[in-house]
């Protein structure tokens, strides 16, 4: 259906149809990042022997969120005196723009996608790499040093892991000989990525997690040594926007990595009754409970050991998977 | 044209990681610390000028405000000094129960640090499995004394309350349960490549150092020098118990964390041989005068907090107030090498060598 519209002339009502499935869209991913933060929230709490919400909408805390939400709407907008007004207005919004275009290619099933682009991975990566722009433009705008600082190290870490993380799908594209995220699921059909390429597998991860600037690299925010980093001077709703653009990514990245390594909608076998979005959604879960598992267990790098990681670490390892996936790809002819 | 430029960075006094009310003014260059100085003084109240227009038992509770983390060691050295100019006898329980309290009191101390330290390096969780255990430390202490934090429990010639029925026991059920929770602990965190990283190396000096700068405690020992005052300057009735003195080489925070790490172990086991000595009767107070009064002169002792060591001065003309008190304060000892170790080093460092120092500000500020 999206691409007979793709295709069709332009119109009013080609425009109103594509409107109404973004605005679908953007509600369905509101309606996950509401209940991911619980989710989290939740979990955090079972791994770490407290309750986690549980008075907003019942003994789960199901309207916890939305209250939360509700509060940040509610907050009085205050920009800091010395701050660069326009930038700092428009920061917010160029992190988080980009976290919702990525979301455009990512194929939850066989038929659910908005546009299946030739250049797909492509695409991901290169619009992923614009939310950077906006976190140090905050951070700048804001003339506050602890956010400075912040800012800073989310421009050397995002940098440094955005090199490993492309390295480590090119094993992939490889194998595939496309880009288009659909292809690569339909190849996974002789099995799992993360069967035949493990090492990209764990370079990805640790590389995604990174650019989630999730535990154990959330330096940019580190809590403990710069207060809040970047979004140290926002609050209300702009400060919203930022955590917005946070948990997209993490919905985009979770998706990305079912996409790339677990077979995307695809089932297991004997077991393909079940329809693809539940298996979607069930890989999903899984990668979402392990980066939260991460979350609680690990303590945070330091900048410089985080820096010779993925310098010295991940790229090299990277590398030389291509390399081997070459070879093997040549010798063993199975794709 | 392009230049660097060197920043001036405020730290505190309500930055999350200074524990408190400390303040540190950074001269930064990008993240690299030029010079470091640290301002103190959010947190006094000036103890000692207090004490002066008050009776020495009515001292007691303002010693429980100066480390609040182990008030029950701060307790003691007040009524160790008083009973020191006064020569007064302490019947065995009461030295019983202040040795137990004591080192309960020094166990959640160093789970405190333990966890808040972990918190600093950005680890979330341990934080919390280590206040569970704190909790049950508090309890026992609440059951005992009628407060979780501030205690009051000390007298001069004693303890104020005797342990309720069953209170023995609890204290000997704890002891395997937190032995096996510090297993726990090592697995989750001690070998955690990530933290290694972040410690090993971090805040190094040397026993010379250590010495010129009169650390005391785990900041000492984490130098190799073997110097604890329970072990070699036996105070109360230390001299029963068989215990090691945790001591590493390193001096580095890894070292500090380590020493910590073994002292809750030893702490553990002077706690079993007490609670197995713990005689079944007995006065908790000694025969003391209704109104304490020192004899004319003066006094200095020393015992050893879980901070490192803790010292009282007391000089008397012989009125129930005393003249002048003072108390040597670790934490503020240990504070004074800070700037040196900073030197250098990044702001994510600094973190790590603050915590490992182990500072309470109500100590470092008096």
């Amino acid at each position: 259906m999206v691409e007979e519209l793709l295709y069709s002339q332009a119109g009013l009502l080609n425009f109103g149809i594509f409107f109404l499935l973004a605005t679908v869209l953007l509600l369905v991913v509101l309606g996950f990042v509401t209940y991911a933060i619980l989710a989290e929230r939740k979990v955090m709490g079972f791994m770490q022997l407290r309750q986690g919400p549980n008075q907003v909408g019942g003994r789960w805390g199901l309207l916890q969120t939305v209250a939360d939400v509700l509060k940040l709407l509610l907050k009085e907008d205050a920009i800091p005196k010395l701050a660069d007004r326009p930038l700092f207005i428009l920061a917010p919004v160029i992190a988080f723009a980009p976290a919702f275009m990525v979301l455009a290619t990512i194929p939850f099933t066989d038929k659910l996608q908005f546009a299946d682009i030739g250049v797909g991975l492509l695409y991901y990566i290169a619009i992923s790499g614009l939310t950077t722009v906006g976190i140090v433009t905050g951070a700048w705008a804001s003339n506050n040093k602890y956010a400075l600082l912040g800012g800073m190290r989310a421009a050397a870490q995002m940098i440094s892991y955005e090199i490993p993380l492309v390295m480590s799908v090119l094993g992939i594209v490889l194998l595939t000989g496309s880009l288009n995220l659909n292809e690569i699921v339909e190849v996974q059909k002789n099995g799992w990525f993360i069967i035949w390429q493990p090492v990209a597998f764990i370079v990805f991860l640790i590389a995604s997690t990174a650019e989630l600037n999730r535990v154990p690299f959330d330096l940019p925010e580190a809590e403990s040594e710069l207060v809040a980093g970047f979004h140290v001077e926002y609050s209300g709703f702009r400060w919203a926007f930022f955590m917005l653009a946070e948990y997209v990514y993490f919905f985009a990245m979770a998706s990305l990595t079912t996409v790339l390594f677990l077979g995307g909608w695809l089932p297991l076998p004997f077991l393909d009754f079940i329809p693809g979005a539940v298996w979607f959604a069930l890989k999903f879960t899984v990668v979402i409970f392990i980066l939260i598992w991460f979350r609680s267990t690990f303590p945070r790098l330091r900048a410089d050991q985080l820096m010779e990681f993925g310098w010295k670490v991940l790229l090299p390892v990277a590398l030389a998977n291509i390399f081997l996936t070459a070879i093997l790809k040549e010798l063993l002819n199975i794709f | 044209m392009l230049r660097t430029e060197e920043m001036l960075l405020n730290v505190g006094p309500q930055h999350p990681s200074t524990h408190g009310v400390f303040r540190l003014v950074l001269k930064i260059d990008g993240e690299i610390i030029k010079e470091a100085k640290p301002v103190i003084g959010y947190l006094h109240r000036g103890t000692e000028k207090l004490a002066e227009n008050l009776q020495y038992t009515q001292i007691i509770p303002y010693t429980d405000r100066m480390d609040y983390l182990a008030a029950m060691t701060n307790n003691y050295i007040l009524v160790h000094a008083v009973e020191t100019m006064m020569d007064i006898k302490i019947p065995d329980r009461a030295e019983y129960l202040r040795i137990i309290t004591m080192e309960l009191g020094r166990i959640a101390s160093h789970l405190v640090w333990w966890g808040t330290y972990l918190l600093d390096i950005g680890a979330t969780s341990p934080f919390l499995y280590a206040f569970r255990e704190r909790e049950m430390i508090i309890n026992m202490l609440n059951e005992i004394s009628g407060g979780r934090l501030t205690f009051n429990y000390m007298r001069v010639g004693g303890v104020k309350w005797d342990a309720p029925e069953g209170w023995i026991e609890k204290v000997k059920e704890f002891i395997p349960y937190m032995r096996e929770q510090l297993e726990g602990y090592h697995q989750l965190v001690t070998g955690n490549e990530i933290f290694m990283n972040r410690v090993k190396g971090v805040g190094k000096y040397t026993k010379d150092d250590a010495l010129n700068y009169s650390l005391s405690g785990a900041n000492l020992r984490c130098t190799g020098e073997k110097w604890d005052l329970r072990k070699d300057e036996p105070y109360s009735i230390y001299d029963r118990f068989d215990f090691d003195v945790a001591v590493q080489e390193g001096g580095d925070a890894w070292s500090r964390y380590h020493v910590r790490m073994k002292e809750i172990e030893e702490s553990l086991k002077i706690l079993e041989q007490a609670a197995r000595q713990f005689p079944s009767e007995g006065d908790i107070l000694a025969k003391v005068p209704k109104i304490i009064k020192a004899p004319k002169g003066e006094a200095f002792v020393r015992i050893e907090s879980p901070r490192g060591e803790i010292g009282c001065y007391i000089a008397s003309d012989g009125k129930k107030e005393p003249y002048r008190l003072k108390f040597r304060r670790p934490s503020f000892y240990n504070l004074q090498i800070l700037p040196k170790l900073l030197e250098g080093e990044n702001i994510a460092n600094l973190i790590a060598i603050l915590g490992a120092i182990d500072i309470v500000l109500g100590e470092v500020d008096g």
